[in-house]
């Protein structure tokens, strides 16, 4: 979709209808918090095409509203979303992260409304976690996710944990614009997504999942049967862009961590079948931490994960055969100082995808990150390929309230 | 024969009185009183306001909630949730601490919705950037410690044992620890902890002791003075509230995504 002002516009007045009604009066037994952001990239490179500039700056508007009553047992959760960015009109978009009614009781919780649900215990990738559908505009990382309209039981037994998830309606993956960078050669037309099942965004999903602590290990075993979150991206008959087509999969997942003294061991495994591919695909490492190294309160921790995805195609995923090396440092002091950096190495060539991140809180309530990502791809059969040119620094300061 | 047990039952209740009970005999007996004082809270949940200093006299907070679950035979089960600093509102910590073998501990983040087991070897290392290492505010268990009685000592008008405490549990950031107790209620008043060099490294101090259900103290204000980096924290607690049923239900990985 490219937006054009007007829809530009629109999505800015849909954000402060939603914003407007939050702050109603019959709310105001509630509180508010959240955080308002300024975001600044710098690509290194010229992209290869001709919209896109090498500087790109951002606002983030995230407010959240919470009330809860029946002393605790129920409560909402209102957290809508909005970035307006100066060159990127995909990347300008607004969302509901969360708009939640939970109801909880000794043996159960009970979640109906728009909800955010993670899975899984790996750091390079979260192969496991298939609920929400992802905010890939927001960032590559694909750490960032779209709410998901849901009903979700939980039944709390001795034996585990059992989640149950209706999932009403689909939500379809963000894609960079044609003057937006980390994009493909072809802009991906996501107001063309088509869909497997005819009853497109309706289709209704479910999943199940039962986890529990033994011991030092924790484990989560899932199964979803519904939309995909991951599209085939198909040409157009022109030729001219690129179409998302979403299909109906069945997948089982397997997560697995365990923690002794200074090891975290990790291990995700999935299997994945849709109508055009079956497959399985895992990610399992470790991390390992240095606690207050040197007489300091400085933790440094090493992680290593091997990533192995038995598809052919190496377009449908960079990380059929890759190798994940990083490491976290906490300086555990006053304004919280962390840095994490990584670099992902495919073992089949030289390509390779680094990583940086770090933060520091500015006073109590300003925190300032910087985050950094390059690219080293040189095989065109690389899922990567396509962004080999867009890495770039990024500065980012938030005020929370 | 039942004179002989009488003797016998006699005997071993003057025997602490009639053989010299060594120190080390003693500075457990004080803290078992101490620790049996103590038992029969069930469950409690309070606030902490947490202030730290720099060198330089500069101050920050975080307000902190925080519920525990009394455990008999074990150590207790704890939450904790971050309010402020705003950017971590909602941060939630929970751990089954353990005499001697490791804690358990989990830490949810808000942001990612992410429930992550952590390690729990951590014991020396700063508690959110304080003075208090984890092992400081861990919960308190006999075995964790061997003990020695040192001297009785007047500790700012109140007459107090003095005890050594050696951490049995790995991973310590201490040798030792310097321990003063009050001779009326038994409430610890003051520890002095000296570092793996054996230097003095942290005074903590305790103070404004309220009791509650006519039997437990808690002290509401607790100050930590780093002697070696002049930097201090100090913990103002409130809104102790005990026995409101809480059970082992409310301590799971589940309950730290809805904490507030």
């Amino acid at each position: 979709m490219i937006l054009n002002d007007k829809d530009k516009f629109s999505v800015i007045i849909r954000f402060v209808l939603a914003a407007s009604l939050l702050m109603s009066p019959h709310l105001h037994a509630g509180e508010w918090s959240g955080y308002s952001a300024v975001e600044y990239r710098y690509f290194q490179h010229q992209s290869f095409f001709s919209e896109p500039d090498q500087h790109e700056l951002s606002t983030i508007l995230a407010p959240e509203y919470y009330h809860q009553w029946a002393d605790g047992q129920q409560s909402i959760i209102i957290a809508p979303f909005l970035r307006i960015d100066s060159d990127d009109a995909e990347r300008t978009h607004a969302d509901l992260r969360e708009a939640r009614w939970l109801i909880t009781d000794d043996d159960w919780e009970l979640q109906i409304g728009v909800g955010k649900v993670f899975w899984g215990v790996t750091e390079s990738q979260h192969l496991v976690d298939v609920i929400n559908q992802t905010d890939l505009v927001e960032n590559s990382d694909t750490e960032d996710k779209l709410g998901q309209p849901m009903i979700n039981l939980s039944l709390f037994q001795d034996w585990g944990t059992v989640d149950l998830f209706i999932l009403p309606y689909f939500r379809e993956r963000t894609f960079a614009g044609k003057e937006g960078r980390l994009r493909s050669q072809l802009v991906v037309d996501t107001d063309k997504a088509d869909y497997e099942s005819a009853a497109k965004q309706h289709h209704v999903d479910v999943a199940i999942r039962w986890s529990h602590t033994l011991g030092d290990w924790d484990i989560g075993v899932s199964h979803f049967y519904g939309t995909n979150r991951e599209p085939l991206l198909q040409l157009n008959q022109q030729g001219s862009r690129l179409i998302p087509f979403y299909e109906v999969m069945n997948q089982t997942g397997l997560d697995v961590q365990q923690t002794t003294e200074s090891w975290l061991w990790k291990l995700e495994l999935i299997r994945r079948e849709t109508s055009s591919d079956t497959f399985t695909a895992l990610t399992g490492g470790f991390e390992y931490t240095f606690y207050g190294v040197f007489d300091s309160d400085i933790d440094i921790g090493l992680i290593a994960e091997y990533l192995w995805d038995d598809r052919d195609n190496e377009l449908a995923t960079p990380f059929e055969n890759d190798l994940l090396i990083g490491t976290r440092l906490a300086w555990n002091d006053e304004p919280s100082t962390e840095l994490l950096l990584g670099v992902i190495q495919d073992l089949d060539s030289s390509d390779a995808a680094w990583n940086m991140e770090a933060s520091r809180r500015v006073g109590d309530r300003w925190k300032l990150s910087v985050e950094g990502r390059f690219f080293s791809v040189d095989t065109p059969t690389n899922a990567l390929f396509q962004v080999r040119d867009d890495d770039y620094v990024q500065l980012e300061l938030a005020r929370y309230f | 024969m039942r004179n002989w047990i009488t003797t016998l039952a006699l005997l071993i209740a003057v025997l602490p009185v009639v053989h010299a009970e060594t120190d080390a005999e003693k500075g457990l007996a004080i803290m078992t009183e101490a620790d049996n004082r103590d038992k029969g809270w069930q469950d409690s949940s309070a606030d902490m306001l947490m202030i730290l200093r720099n060198r330089q006299g500069k101050e920050s907070q975080r307000e902190i909630r925080v519920k525990n679950l009394e455990v008999n035979g074990d150590g207790d089960k704890g939450l904790t949730v971050f309010n402020t600093p705003r950017d971590i509102k909602g941060t939630a910590f929970l751990t089954y601490s353990h005499s001697l073998v490791p804690d358990e501990q989990w830490l949810y983040l808000p942001a990612v919705k992410r429930v992550k087991r952590i390690s729990s070897k951590n014991k020396s290392g700063p508690f959110m950037g304080s003075e208090f290492a984890f092992e400081d505010i861990s919960s308190f268990e006999i075995p964790k410690y061997s003990y020695l009685f040192l001297r009785d000592e007047v500790l700012d008008g109140q007459a107090c044992f003095v005890l050594e405490m050696q951490p049995q549990y790995k991973h310590s950031g201490y040798t030792k620890s310097t321990v003063w107790i009050d001779k009326q209620e038994y409430r610890i008043q003051r520890i002095d902890f000296y570092d793996r060099k054996n230097a003095l490294l942290k005074i903590q101090r305790f103070a404004d002791y309220n009791q509650y259900l006519g039997q437990y103290w808690r002290a509401h204000t607790m100050t930590m003075e780093n002697q070696q980096n002049g930097k201090s924290t100090t913990l103002k607690w409130s809104n102790f509230v005990f026995r409101k049923g809480l059970t082992d239900k409310d301590f799971e990985k589940n309950d730290l995504k809805r904490q507030r």
